[in-house]
């Protein structure tokens, strides 16, 4: 997405002087996705709460269900991790510490993203 | 030269701490709550990764963690993540009307709170009510 900000508001250091706009519209933008995505899951999963292991990969088999549960995976990670490095720019001090712990948040968010949607895959696949 | 000091400096923003409100103003307490629930949301996909993983680890692995959510313990985990995910997303479109310019006055910021709670509420009391009778 073209960035919305100015290469003289950024250089004059009004506001952020690295990516924030694009930050703002992508938590958005994940937001807004994250509402039906949110509402569809709720209601898949009380309707497979404590299914067996047969009635569960039934569902999950289906294309729609893997692929909108694969969608929400990827809708909450994203938008959880940008939500977190708001957190902790907000109150994590000092700089070293508050990328050490950026990081830490990155590779929680991707790896645990991926192991779900490898998760979802498995389970769809093998049945 | 800390963050802080680098905007203060510069004149810059700075982000508001929470010393600095009132905590028991209705107004900032449902808005100090939207970030803690992000917050909880985030720590709370690994109950979900729990689950997926463990489906895809095989039946027995699956029932094993299903005795786990099955328990007092797991239901309180679960009924306090829907909760959290409700109020969230109620108060998430809260959120993205003020970012488009409505509802800024202090009468609509009321108003739209108690909304928003009241919605937050009934969706987690349906969804359980459903979800424990089907
Ligand atoms: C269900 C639909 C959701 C909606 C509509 C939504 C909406 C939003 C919005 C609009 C914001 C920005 C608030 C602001 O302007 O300060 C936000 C922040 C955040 N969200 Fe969500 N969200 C949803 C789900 C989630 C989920 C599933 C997670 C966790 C994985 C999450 C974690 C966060 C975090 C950590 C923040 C940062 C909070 C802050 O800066 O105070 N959200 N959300
Ligand atoms: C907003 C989200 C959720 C709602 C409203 C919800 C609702 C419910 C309800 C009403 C039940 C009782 C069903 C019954 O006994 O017939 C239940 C059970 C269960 N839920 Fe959820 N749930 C949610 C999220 C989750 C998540 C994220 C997981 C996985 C980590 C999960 C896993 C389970 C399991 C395994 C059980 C059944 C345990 C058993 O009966 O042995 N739920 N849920």
């Amino acid at each position: 997405m073209a960035k919305m900000q100015s290469s003289l508001r950024s250089a004059i250091a009004l506001g952020s002087a690295k990516d924030g706009v694009h930050h703002w519209w992508m938590e958005r933008i994940s937001a807004i996705a994250l509402i039906p995505l949110t509402l569809w899951f709720v209601i898949g999963v009380i309707g497979v709460a404590g299914a067996d292991y047969a009635t569960f990969s039934a569902w999950l088999a289906k294309p729609w269900n893997a692929g909108l549960l694969i969608c929400f995976i990827g809708a909450a990670f994203l938008h959880g991790k940008m939500g977190m490095e708001v957190i902790i720019e907000d109150y994590v001090e000092p700089r070293s510490v508050q990328m050490m712990v950026k990081v830490f948040v990155n590779l929680m968010a991707f790896s645990l993203g991926i192991i779900s949607v490898v998760s979802v895959l498995i389970v769809a696949v093998r049945g | 030269m800390s963050l802080l000091e680098e905007r203060l400096h510069r004149g810059g923003p700075v982000s508001p701490h929470l010393q600095v409100y009132n905590m028991f103003a209705l107004t900032s307490f449902l808005s100090i709550l939207h970030r803690i629930f992000g917050a909880a949301l985030f720590v709370g996909t690994l109950l979900f990764v729990y689950w997926i993983v463990s489906a895809a680890a095989g039946p027995q692995a699956y029932d094993a963690a299903m005795n786990f959510l099955g328990s007092w313990f797991g239901y309180l985990l679960i009924f306090g993540w829907s909760f959290a995910l409700f109020y969230h997303m109620c108060n998430g479109v809260r959120h993205m009307l003020w970012d488009t310019g409505r509802l800024l006055s202090l009468k609509e910021i009321y108003q739209s709170g108690y909304i928003m709670v009241a919605c937050a509420l009934s969706l987690t009391v349906i969804a359980w009510v459903v979800g424990l009778s089907v």
